[in-house]
């Protein structure tokens, strides 16, 4: 049979057909694509968690789960904060500029929105292992100039009291802020941006 | 040959349903599930009088606020009293042990017993409650016998009473009917319209998409018929040339 | 040279032919599509009774893949069973669309079957050399019964429990060994979690598996022999000078487009139950079924769901259990050998006599009644009235070999009609 020379009747409704039926199967997908996206009890569990701060001692950190995730709240002492000035050369990103690794809101030196409070993923940024805290000056296998801190155990990987990675660490960057904001001065909700509505 | 059958098949698919109809007299709920209104009052009155002691676990809050169309605020003020938050479910506090202690039995979640008792069993049932001395409760209810339910609604309503009066249908036997011997701050019309209420919002708890898809279902089928249309030509246009 | 239309088309053609002819010395392709669509021969005459077999599998396919939509979100244990369908209604993204898709089209499956069936019982598709593609359409059935059976417990509803409690009991009727069969189909001494959990696997893997199987072979089967047509003659044995059978068309692209316009059909009638009656009166999905499995509290009234209430009638028509089990297992298994009951040369009821249209409409008449009777309570009216249906029932098959061999029939055609 010669390719058609004109455009039959037959052509036209089987082309008519086919798109038809086409826009038909594509619309019938869209409903079982769509049933993939999170649920809507996946977004309740995924929801802000709000958490009181007013009795974790200066120094001290508590974890808080959000979407799976350790989030650590350390309140820094007077001390912890001055000391974040002293190993600025040996951190690999110290003025937190690749990747965003914190909103707008923490980008500045003590990587939060009150200097007191450091609240970030307790997610290595290597291969997602969870960081101990080690806020001990110069211990035994940290070095004499360890100023306090996160050390992950699975490579090593060393970060700061603002979450900053160290240089030589496997870790490429930060450890991440989450989205958070104050619900007043001593609640902090996690999951919710400041000055979003 | 063919024709009779499909008739007859037909007529007993209209038939058997009429036929299946046995039990005893509902009265009908009449209610509207495209009435938001409605919807919101019903919202409000089973928040207040049922919640309770009636669960509603499969209803999240933020997703009933949605389909009716109320605000967070609306949400918040009118229908949320505890330390629930919008994306929780309605559940409650009453520990169903306890409950089947104190009560007898659990009361039972509502999320779906619009679909498996139907609308017009819990339109009838909130109605007639009446007084009986015997019961733990101090009334019974000619819907479901022995109830454990109080009369949550008694005030709105009023009181009833049991009476036995000659049957009209069965010469020489008592039937009994109910009358409302202590009025409530509700006439029996109002009174009607507050259960319907309720029984409407119960409707939409147990099937929240309802309206959903029968909208959707117009647009599906009119597509289909367009495609059948275009298909049909195409199938003549392949088979013209067969006799 | 400006490269023209024509030469792009030929072009990409002619690309589209290298690629066909890569895959063909690698794979049957070409050689498949014409043995089975382009150059299948079916006859001309095909009327609606003969959509039904596609439509089958139309309605497989979307129960396959609602079904594993469904197995996304659901959760076969006990605990947590009823709540995750409720979950997929209500907070999945058109969970509530995925699930009714696959609640009514369990029961349209049925339905399109049945009707698949009487055609084969109308036009004689049973008869030689038609035996085995019968066989295993029964086998197909069979999966359908059991598919539904375990796919029913899962949403773990009070009539899901209940009947499940029923049906796995029947097997308690078989003498001396009946209990332990039960025990060993439950897992448990009671229908359970683990029961559940065993039904989820063969509802969701091992049944699927094998329709799928039966499917293929079954469509070999027919096309091995070729279909037959409303006139109950062969086609092969009037082929014109090329070889093909006079009175037949090639399937595609004739039957191919005539298929379309009655999936289409279908799917309209379908829509119309999904989208504004998901329910059906609590025939596609039961009013008890929205109250949680209570092992305490039996529904008011139980029983199974519509496509099985015809077998159920029969069940209970006889006091003794196993009694009436045996004449239920029996009678799902008489139409399998209808191509040796039925005596009568003639294949297609239209030239066929009044014997058999009287017995056929008899049969059809007792399967509905059987299947009223089924859904009803078990009184003494319906116990009398399965006892009468069934017996027509069973008649319709014992009694053929005697008269369809009295049949006076009319003559038959050598070459199709309308």
């Amino acid at each position: 049979m010669a390719e058609s020379s004109g455009f039959t009747r037959r052509h036209f409704l089987t082309a008519a057909t086919a798109v038809t039926a086409g826009a038909g199967a594509a619309a019938t997908a869209v409903p079982f694509v769509v049933s993939f996206k999170p649920s809507a009890r996946a977004q309740a569990l995924g929801a802000p968690v709000e958490r009181d701060v007013s009795r974790l001692e200066p120094g001290g950190m508590i974890k808080v789960e959000w979407r799976g995730k350790a989030v650590f709240i350390v309140r820094r002492t007077e001390e912890m904060l001055r000391r974040l000035g002293d190993m600025v050369d040996q951190l690999a990103d110290p003025r937190s500029e690749r990747v965003e690794q914190q909103p707008e809101y923490a980008a500045n030196d003590h990587r939060s929105i009150r200097p007191e409070f450091l609240v970030v993923e307790g997610v290595c940024t290597h291969l997602g292992c969870a960081p101990t805290a080690r806020f001990e000056l110069g211990p035994a296998d940290l070095g004499s100039d360890w100023p306090g801190g996160f050390f992950c155990p699975c490579h090593g990987s060393k970060f700061d009291l603002a979450g900053r990675v160290f240089d030589r660490a496997p870790a490429p960057y930060n450890l991440k802020v989450p989205p958070h904001r104050y619900v007043n001065d001593t609640t902090i909700l996690i999951g919710v941006d400041t000055g979003s509505a | 040959m063919r024709h009779r059958l499909a008739l007859f098949l037909i007529a007993t698919l209209v038939v058997a349903p009429v036929l299946a109809q046995h039990e005893a007299e509902l009265d009908k709920a009449n209610n509207d599930v495209a009435d938001t209104a409605s919807l919101q009052r019903g919202a409000r009155y089973y928040v207040n009088y049922c919640l309770g002691c009636h669960s509603a676990q499969y209803v999240r809050y933020n997703q009933l606020g949605e389909g009716l169309q109320l605000s967070e605020d609306q949400l918040l003020g009118n229908l949320m009293f505890t330390s629930e938050l919008p994306f929780d479910t309605m559940s409650i506090a009453l520990d169903p042990e306890d409950a089947a202690r104190w009560f007898g039995t659990a009361p039972p979640d509502l999320s779906l017993i619009a679909r498996s008792r139907g609308t017009d069993y819990v339109y009838t049932f909130l109605r007639r409650f009446y007084v009986d001395d015997s019961s733990p409760t101090g009334v019974d209810n000619t819907v479901l016998e022995d109830t454990a339910m109080p009369h949550v609604l008694w005030e709105l309503q009023g009181i009833q009473e049991a009476v036995y009066e000659a049957d009209p249908e069965h010469e020489g036997e008592e039937r009994m009917v109910l009358e409302l011997t202590t009025p409530g701050l509700l006439s029996e019309e109002e009174y009607n319209e507050v259960v319907r209420d309720i029984v409407n919002f119960l409707d939409y708890i147990g099937e929240p998409m309802q309206l959903e898809r029968r909208s959707l279902g117009i647009r599906v089928i009119a597509f289909l018929l367009v495609l059948l249309l275009i298909s049909y030509m195409l199938k003549k246009e392949i088979w013209k040339d067969v006799e | 040279m400006a490269a023209t239309e024509a030469d792009v088309s030929n072009r990409l053609g002619r690309r589209l032919n290298a690629l066909g002819d890569w895959i063909d010395a690698r794979f049957p392709m070409t050689k498949l599509l014409r043995e089975h669509a382009t150059e299948y021969y079916a006859s001309k005459n095909f009327n609606v009774w003969y959509g039904f077999g596609v439509v089958a599998s139309v309605v497989l396919v979307m129960q396959l893949v609602t079904g594993i939509f469904l197995a996304m979100n659901y959760k076969p244990a006990a605990a947590e069973a009823f709540a995750s369908v409720e979950y997929i209604m209500r907070d999945v993204e058109w969970g509530w669309l995925i699930r009714y898709l696959h609640s009514t089209g369990s029961s349209a499956f049925f339905i399109v079957v049945y009707l698949h069936m009487f055609r084969g019982l109308m036009y004689g598709s049973y008869k030689k050399p038609r035996e085995l593609v019968w066989l295993i359409g029964m086998l197909i059935y069979f999966c359908l019964m059991a598919e539904a059976f375990f796919g029913y417990l899962l949403p773990w509803g009070n009539m899901s429990y209940w009947g499940a409690q029923v049906i796995v009991n029947l097997f308690g009727t078989i003498p001396w060994v009946g209990e332990g069969i039960s025990e060993w189909i439950r897992g448990d001494f009671y229908i359970s979690d683990i029961t559940l959990n065993r039904f989820f696997a063969f509802h969701v893997a091992a049944v699927p598996l094998v329709l799928l199987f039966l499917v293929v072979i079954h469509i070999m089967a027919l096309h091995e022999v070729g279909s037959l047509n409303p006139d109950g003659i062969e086609i092969k044995e009037h082929k014109g000078p090329d070889g093909k059978p006079l009175d037949g068309v090639p399937f595609h692209p004739y039957h191919t487009s005539k298929d379309l316009v009655i999936i289409l059909v279908f799917l309209i009638a379908f829509s119309g139950a999904v989208f504004f009656a998901p329910e059906m009166g609590g025939y596609f999905l039961e009013h008890a079924n929205f109250d949680p499995a209570n092992t305490l509290a039996t529904p008011e009234h139980i029983a199974p769901v519509w496509y099985f209430t015809p077998f159920y009638a029969i069940l209970r028509a006889v006091d003794n259990k196993v009694l009436g089990a045996a004449l239920m297992a029996a009678s799902v298994m008489l139409p399998c050998f209808l191509p040796w009951l039925d005596r009568c040369r003639v294949k297609s009821v239209r030239y066929r006599s009044w014997i058999y249209k009287t017995a056929l409409t008899l049969f059809v008449i007792s399967f509905l009644a059987l299947g009223y009777v089924g859904m009803q309570e078990a009184t003494a009216l319906y116990k009398t009235l399965a006892q009468i249906f069934a017996g027509i029932y069973f008649a319709f098959f014992v009694l053929m070999p005697y008269y369809s061999s009295m049949e006076r029939t009319k003559p038959v055609p050598s070459r199709v009609t309308r």
